[in-house]
């Protein structure tokens, strides 16, 4: 655990000694304010307890919960394994693919199946397309948060396109409960490859778009560089992960350092913070990596459908999932970080316990640590850069 | 005015509401365009349509969303400090209203020709700021009490800049009544005060690129003075919900609105009465003449509203510190040089 940071001293006031122009002694005092649990940038229900002098913050404390459903509790409850699966949906619903992966992958780790190619290739593809969308609400509400709101309008004319195409494979375009243990609901529908293919093509200028109207858009990097510190090893400590620890400049990413599905089979890298701008891991340096991660995504998504190859989409699998008694921990990259399912089986129909390690829950908790000294503007920021989802944190 | 000085007392006060009230059915009119203007011009920008089923694509919209407003439940919150609630917009519409007195529409139709013109749009336009505070004390929320507390500070702090444009283009002129300098400007696009004025060639020359950038100051001055983007930190609706109007609700809220948009013709028609020309025709006499000057004079004013608007839709908005460097650090010393160059340059 680092040090906690000081304020730097052009910030610092003294309360109650500040004196008037008659020589009076001015009363100035801290005030508290709720950003939240309704206020428009907080995205979502997540109420941040702020204490202000002035402008400037002394401190947030974030409180949670507002959006509690006892995923993990209900996931003990179900009848079986796969009625999980909807559930994960819900934890982030911006990435509801990328949560069945985690969870699929977990169930089958422990059962010891091994699925299908095609079914590995199309996971990626499909979890790469949601990562680009869930990036694309990322940094298109940060624009908001940063007071442009066309970005986001852009973001999600693109974001819906991916809807489009997994609305054309599953029917669903939100949540999707496309991934199955052992294989997948449906297969690929024949038009699709052609589409995805089209979508990439179409999407690779887009980001260079976005990049020219927001992310290098100079009252826009005024207002981020710098802005927002998390050192690498405040990062490390706090176990962030995803964008976040990456823009610190820490190259640690899950498809590569603990690889599943068919990623090691494919050429990308992952892609970090190098303060560019400003400091490395400053709030900028967070959004450039998203927006290079989504580049590095449909690298992937192309190379993937080059390769992908033909069969079945189901592996055989027990009529009725029973893993032997035991523990696992799967996790898988998300667009938030690292999601884990820790499951216990006691051999039973029904897992024992479930356990979500929430990136994005880990992630807020280093929110008052990057934010004191800085302005309310400033936090706004912040938490956009933190891009949480309150599903998820709260679970 | 000197048509009506017979009339007596009855009938100049008769003439005189008539009159005044001239620019408030304008105001109200273009509050209704800008509006729609606003929307259509924001979604296309976004790639969206905007609103297309009341009327012709969508050209009623402004009415209903009044028509609504009217009849929405008028909320003063429990804690509020009720008089002043209530008082602080019609403030604020007064503080822009009042100004309107002495635009120079046309060359026969202005509210109030006086000679301290430019200097009273300035001053009156302040009580702006008396009103936003007052409804960000009022309103007895945290959040409007910040926003109305950075208005304030940003009002004041740009007034510095918009003030001393206004100076330039006096020291030009020699006047502070915008008729007059309206009418110095006369003689088509190249005599407008952006392009130095009706000033002989060598002076022109060298004069010109400060008048431009004098020009660039006060515009982007009147946007911080008007809370547009990026400047809009009083009503920052990712940090401050809704700024000093968080509290207001129905007809009050629409009172601001209607004032702030006011506010961004006032800005422009400021503007263009000193550095493009006022109501003088592009084109030196050709379409030229009282009809021709309200046409024109709406027309630019227009086009700076345009800018506002598509400026909000594109970009990010500053932080506190940065908008009061913007300010003090980067416009006011620009000025000053610019103040200082063109004076020698008129000495010249």
């Amino acid at each position: 655990m680092s040090e906690t940071k000081t304020l730097p001293t052009e910030y610092v006031s003294h309360p109650g000694e500040i004196k008037s122009s008659l020589g009076h002694t001015v009363r100035t005092d801290e005030m508290i304010i709720n950003m939240g649990p309704q206020h428009p940038s907080t995205h979502g229900v997540l109420r941040l307890e702020i204490v202000v002098d002035g402008e400037i913050i002394v401190d947030v404390i974030p409180h949670i919960g507002y959006l509690h459903r006892c995923f993990e509790k209900h996931a003990e409850h179900m009848t079986n394994y796969q009625q999980v699966i909807p559930y994960c949906d819900r934890l982030d619903y911006c990435a509801a693919i990328n949560e069945e992966h985690s969870y699929v992958l977990a169930v089958e780790r422990m059962l010891k199946i091994e699925v299908p190619e095609r079914v590995e290739y199309i996971r990626v593809i499909m979890a790469e397309l949601q990562r680009i969308a869930s990036h694309l609400i990322a940094v298109g509400t940060f624009g908001i948060d940063a007071g442009a709101f066309t970005p986001f309008l852009y973001a999600f004319h693109d974001r819906e396109l991916i809807l489009s195409l997994f609305e054309m494979t599953c029917g669903a375009r939100l949540l999707y409960n496309y991934f199955w243990i052992g294989g997948l609901s449906h297969d690929l529908p024949p038009q699709f490859v052609d589409k995805a293919k089209e979508f990439c093509t179409y999407f690779k200028p887009r980001i260079k778009e976005f990049n020219d109207l927001l992310t290098y858009n100079e009252i826009f990097v005024k207002r981020t560089a710098n802005v927002g510190v998390l050192p690498q090893d405040v990062a490390i400590n706090f176990a962030c992960s995803g964008p976040m620890l990456r823009g610190s400049g820490v190259n640690w990413d899950l498809r590569r350092d603990d690889p599943y599905s068919v990623y090691h089979k494919i050429e990308w890298e992952p892609k970090i913070g190098k303060g560019e701008m400003g400091t490395v891991g400053d709030v900028w340096d967070r959004h450039i990596v998203r927006m290079r991660e989504m580049e590095e995504s449909v690298k992937i998504i192309e190379q993937a459908l080059a390769a992908l190859p033909a069969g079945n989409v189901q592996a055989a699998i027990p009529k009725r999932i029973r893993p032997d008694a035991g523990e696992i921990y799967a996790r898988t990259e998300t667009p938030r970080g690292e999601l884990g399912f820790y499951i216990i089986s006691d051999g039973s129909g029904t897992p024992y316990r479930v356990k979500g390690r929430a990136p994005a829950f880990v992630n807020l908790s280093v929110l008052p640590e990057i934010s004191r000294g800085g302005m309310i503007a400033d936090l706004v920021l912040i938490a956009g850069s933190v891009d949480i989802v309150l599903g998820q944190v709260d679970r | 005015m000197e048509a009506f000085q017979n009339l007596g007392f009855w009938g100049t006060l008769l003439v005189t509401i008539v009159l005044s009230a001239l620019p408030l059915v304008f105001v109200l009119l273009y509050a209704l365009v800008t509006i729609y203007l606003e929307m259509k011009v924001a979604a296309h920008v976004q790639d969206r349509v905007a609103y297309m089923r009341t009327g012709w694509h969508g050209v009623l919209q402004p009415i209903a969303d009044f028509i609504k407003l009217i009849q929405k439940e008028d909320i003063i919150s429990v804690a509020a400090n009720k008089k002043l609630f209530i008082l602080a917009p019609y403030i604020v519409f007064m503080g822009t209203y009042g100004a309107y007195a002495a635009i120079p529409f046309s060359s026969i139709f202005i509210g109030a020709n006086i000679d301290l013109g430019a200097f009273f749009i300035i001053g009156i336009s302040s009580l702006v700021v008396v009103g936003i505070l007052m409804a960000g004390w009022a309103s007895n929320n945290k959040w409007s009490i910040f926003g109305a507390v950075r208005s304030a500070a940003q009002m004041i702090s740009y007034e510095i800049p918009t003030a001393l444009a206004v100076l330039i283009a006096v020291m030009i002129t020699g006047s502070l009544n915008l008729q007059e300098v309206t009418k110095f400007q006369a003689g088509g696009i190249q005599n407008w005060l952006i392009f130095g004025g009706p000033l002989p060639l060598l002076q022109k020359i060298l004069i010109t690129p400060f008048t431009l950038i004098t020009f660039l100051i006060l515009f982007v001055a009147s946007l911080a003075e008007v809370n547009r983007t990026p400047f809009d930190l009083p009503e920052a609706e990712s940090e401050l919900v809704q700024g000093f109007f968080t509290e207001y609700s129905g007809m009050r809220w629409a009172l601001f609105y209607v004032a702030e948009y006011a506010n961004m013709f006032l800005v422009a028609g400021v503007a263009v009465a000193l550095f493009l020309g006022g109501w003088e025709s592009p084109f030196g006499s050709f379409l030229s003449g009282p009809i021709w000057g309200l046409f024109w004079f709406i027309i630019k004013g227009m086009v700076l509203v345009f800018l506002q608007i598509w400026l909000r839709w594109t970009l990010p908005r500053l932080r506190v510190d940065q908008l009061m460097y913007t300010s003090w650090k980067v416009l006011t010393p620009f000025l000053f040089v610019c103040i200082i160059a063109i004076g020698l340059i008129l000495v010249l």
